[in-house]
């Protein structure tokens, strides 16, 4: 399973170069590999129909329990042909859809990785593996949303989504590594052994919260809801593949994997059931009052993902096996129609449903492709979205009988409300632009070439035979799933035909509802309009306020924290450090009075170092020129390297001294650069007695700390290990260079590149500042108190 | 630039002598006192008093390469010493040794000279860079 995902990231790289040697067919040669994983996939089904699984591990971080790990079941493999099978006809639609366009090749990059990233996802098992594939799908899907850059409206899309989800997904992984300390393994497979006992942890509420925040955003659950509407200003092959058929259904996704683990609880199912109800039928109310046949369909898509939520929070057979077709159901019909109206688009030059009328005699391809589609999108016998209502009846009138009354009937009034306004969306789509009077904009229409309709014919034809041939469906999709779902075999049922029941009266009335509403449109939507204008409430606005928000509050603390004044920084740096540090060593009562008998024991050398310290400091606080106060440092600095030497650190003290060298002489070519020393006016009493006292409880609390560790015994054993080890190991016998260059060699590597890049920091600073501006912070950072009005000479 | 015969022809000698001796404190590091970093401060400090005596742009005469470029071939070495073991399918950065002689005679040389070599090319390019920028610095 590595393989594919891998495979189909190295030919997303390839994609470009195949893109601009075949510009006329390329579309058609890129697809052979997902075809391929396609057809790879395809020949799991019978193991997995008969009950089998299937995993795959190869190390990654073995030492933080982070794998590579690959599972699949029935709800992986649903997916993973989902996503290779749209795939292949999306690549293909591509060629067609975007011909000629400057930026194609680039595309194909982007659509491929996209496949690959979501290919991970659903057959991750390992917690970490399914993060970063997760993360990466919201970046693929930001290049593509952002795809037409050159339109500020397409960037803000592409960046809303980006935030939302991406907000949503650290959230989401939290919740994810709380679910995995938790649960004590970060593989999937294994957690749903733990179940029973997560349900009844403390931290279930918190880790379901979490994990809920990041599937809601990625799945466009209300409130989150706003953001896959805009998210169609990408180009259609986009939003037919990862605005219907495949991204948004990653937290779904996430959501039915989590189900045996997470799921059953009265907080899932309530939690579920609701924020799904609520999604579908505000997703199918916004539908209705759209005009532009590709929003339409991405508030229908909003729909669709509210019903499948709410029926992994049911969780009965009904909702289990609806789960299924459903999922199925939506992704054909919702992929064939996204396509097809890219072909209408593409062809007629509109997306406007008031505009088009009468083209089922110029493309009548695409409106048999759309008019299956959208029979199925609308619920009626014998397609797959007949058997998916029928069964959503089921389930929510089986929630109504149960112990959660209200929620079930609620829950079954809000669906017969959505699947009502999806029959008049279905119309919407297909009987206005096809059957309506011919317009204008249809005038010039024609047949869209063949890999414009090869996709919605395929899918709409997948919706038509699944419906038909449901005992194949239920055997190789629902009954695998169904375990997937539950953690058990289960024994499923799906048909076409249960008899005179409540769901098929449900039926009928969602069909007469919906026909209603379908021939009273204008006024429908009318009213609607009314309501949402009255209510004034529009979460699409609301995110710019946040946005705003957001930025005011960021320039604010910027210009309390960030004063461009070196000096500040440095008060606030060792300000909180003295308190920090010095205020846990007097809560934790870690002070250690100094020992006056080491003291009197230490040789007449170090005494005499320790008072030269003292003098050149005392010297450097009281100079009166830079030059003076920095060569006293110097000198401070030196003493230092010698009292090294006399206690025997060698090493230590060598590089000292250079350092100490390298030091006066960059200050000194900085202190060439800064104006003469007139304006280094002493600084005012207020700010002296300011800096001596953050000094000098500075100085303090270094005393404090140094004091507490040499208390201490030191604990010998690493050393002696490294000592006994440097000869015959490292074959050096100087210890602290084995150690750099060997045995701790990771760190020496990460200190050399944090070398570079405060050389190339440096660099920067000096030579790349704005030249007609002032620059903020370098001729004002010496420790003066005032600004500095001198010329820079 | 501070314009001094004396200077001048003291550093003539002195960069020489500190940057051999510092080829010698990079060499011997690894059995006395010495190693990468000490040896490039010390060949780091050898020119930056070379561009004090003579200027910055004799400097960069001298060094031929950009001091940003040194540092990053000091990176690639460092990184290359570490890849070599992960080729061979060990852990990133195990050392790898070769051994000539017997006795008290044997030489050892392996990865973590390389990786020393890299440190010291590192610690002479980024002091530099920082003493260029600053001198070069036209105010």
């Amino acid at each position: 399973m590595l393989s594919a995902i891998l495979g189909i990231f190295v030919w997303s790289l390839l994609a470009p170069i195949v893109a601009r040697r075949l510009p006329r067919i390329a579309g058609w040669v890129l697809a052979v590999v997902p075809a391929a994983a396609t057809v790879w996939f395809v020949g799991f089904v019978p193991e997995i129909a008969a009950g089998g699984t299937v995993r795959e591990v190869v190390a990654w971080i073995p030492g933080l329990g982070v794998n590579l790990s690959f599972y699949l079941d029935g709800l992986s493999l649903t997916f993973a042909l989902l996503i290779c099978g749209i795939g292949t006809l999306i690549v293909v639609y591509c060629g067609g859809y975007l011909h000629g366009d400057p930026m194609l090749p680039r595309f194909f990059l982007f659509i491929l990785a996209f496949m690959a990233s979501m290919l991970g996802v659903v057959l991750a098992d390992n917690i970490v593996s399914l993060i970063v594939f997760w993360e990466l799908t919201s970046v693929t899907s930001f290049l593509l949303i952002g795809y037409l850059h050159d339109s500020p409206q397409s960037r803000r899309s592409a960046l809303q989504a980006l935030l939302v989800t991406s907000m949503g997904g650290l959230v989401m992984m939290a919740g994810l590594i709380l679910l995995g300390l938790t649960g004590g393994s970060f593989e999937l497979t294994e957690l749903v052994g733990q179940g029973d006992m997560l349900r009844e942890h403390p931290y279930y509420l918190a880790i379901l919260i979490l994990i809920l925040a990041g599937t809601f955003t990625k799945s466009a659950q209300f409130p989150f809801h706003f953001w896959l509407p805009n998210a169609m200003d990408a180009p259609t092959p986009v939003s037919a593949y990862l605005h219907s058929a495949t991204m948004v259904k990653a937290g779904v996704y996430l959501m039915a994997r989590l189900a045996p683990t997470l799921g059953g609880t009265e907080v899932w199912t309530v939690t579920l059931v609701s924020f799904g109800a609520v999604t579908a039928l505000l997703g199918a109310i916004l539908a209705v009052r759209q005009t532009d046949l590709k929003r339409i369909l991405a508030y229908t898509t909003i729909t669709a993902l509210g019903q499948l939520t709410m029926l992994i929070g049911i969780g009965n057979t009904y909702a289990v096996e609806t789960f299924t077709v459903y999922l199925l159901a939506h992704a054909c019909y919702k992929g064939a129609l996204f396509m097809g109206v890219g072909a209408v688009d593409h062809e007629a030059g509109t997306r406007e449903v008031t505009q088009l009328g009468g083209l089922l005699a110029l493309m009548p391809v695409t409106a048999a492709a759309i008019g299956l589609a959208a029979l199925s999108n609308a619920g009626l016998p014998p397609f797959l979205g007949f058997i998916g209502k029928e069964f959503m009846y089921s389930s929510t009138v089986g929630l109504g009988e149960g112990e959660m009354a209200l929620l079930g009937w609620l829950a079954t009034a809000a669906m017969v409300a959505s699947n009502a306004l999806m029959i008049v969306t279905a119309g919407l789509v297909f009987v206005k632009p096809f059957l309506g009077r011919r317009t204008e904009a249809a005038g010039h229409a024609h047949e869209a070439p063949v890999s414009l309709w090869l996709g919605p014919v395929v899918l709409a034809g997948i919706g038509l035979g699944l419906g038909v041939f449901n005992g194949a469906l239920e055997r190789w999709f629902v009954a695998p799933v169904a375990a997937s779902l539950t953690g058990a075999p289960m024994d499923v049922h799906v048909y076409l035909w249960g008899g005179f029941t409540m769901p098929l009266a449900l039926s009928a009335v969602t069909v007469a509802l919906g026909a209603a509403m379908y021939l009273g449109w204008p006024r429908v939507k009318a009213a609607l309009d009314g309501i949402a204008s009255a209510l004034g409430y529009d979460s699409d606005r609301g995110w710019d306020r946040i946005l705003k928000g957001l930025v005011r509050v960021a320039l604010l603390q910027t210009r309390v924290i960030q004063s461009g004044y070196l000096r500040h920084y440095i008060m606030f740096t060792i300000g909180f450090t003295t308190l920090a540090v010095g205020g846990t060593m007097v809560v934790k009562g870690a002070l250690v009075a100094p020992s006056l008998t080491a003291a009197a024991g230490a040789p007449y050398s170090a005494w005499a170092l320790s008072l030269i310290v003292l003098a050149s400091t005392v010297a450097a606080v009281m100079a009166e020129s830079r030059l003076v106060a920095i060569l006293s440092l110097g000198v401070v600095g030196v003493v230092i390297a010698l009292i090294f030497l006399l206690y025997g650190a060698p090493d230590v003290a060598i590089t000292q001294f250079m350092v100490e060298t390298l030091v006066v002489i960059i200050v000194a070519l900085v202190l060439a650069r800064l104006p003469r020393l007139t304006a280094f006016a002493r600084p005012d009493r207020r700010s002296a007695v300011r800096d001596g006292v953050i000094a000098v409880a500075f100085g303090a609390v270094v005393t404090a700390v140094m004091l507490a560790v040499i208390d201490l015994p030191i604990p010998l054993d690493l050393s002696e290990y490294f000592a006994e080890r440097s000869y015959t190991e490292g074959f050096g016998r100087n210890v602290v260079n084995v150690i750099l260059v060997d045995f701790r060699a990771m760190d020496t590597l990460g200190e050399i590149l944090v070398v570079a890049t405060a050389g190339l920091g440096a660099f920067a600073l000096l030579k790349a500042r704005p030249r007609r501006e002032p620059p903020v912070g370098d001729t004002k950072t010496v420790g003066d108190s005032k600004p500095e009005t001198g010329d820079r000479s | 630039m501070m314009d001094s015969l004396i200077l001048r022809t003291a550093t003539r000698l002195l960069l020489s002598l500190m940057l051999l001796f510092s080829f010698f404190i990079l060499l011997r590091g690894h059995n006395e006192p010495g190693g990468g970093f000490i040896g490039g401060l010390i060949a780091a400090s050898a020119f930056a008093l070379h561009s004090i005596a003579f200027g910055p742009r004799a400097l960069r005469t001298v060094l031929v390469f950009d001091p940003r470029s040194i540092a990053g071939v000091g990176m690639l070495c460092a990184i290359a010493a570490g890849l070599f073991s992960a080729v061979m399918g060990d852990a990133f950065l195990t050392a790898g040794w070769l051994h000539w002689g017997e006795g008290d005679a044997v030489f050892h040389v392996g990865t973590p000279l390389l990786f020393d070599v890299g440190v010291f090319l590192v610690v002479i390019g980024a002091v530099l860079t920082i003493v260029l920028a600053l001198e070069e610095e036209d105010v």
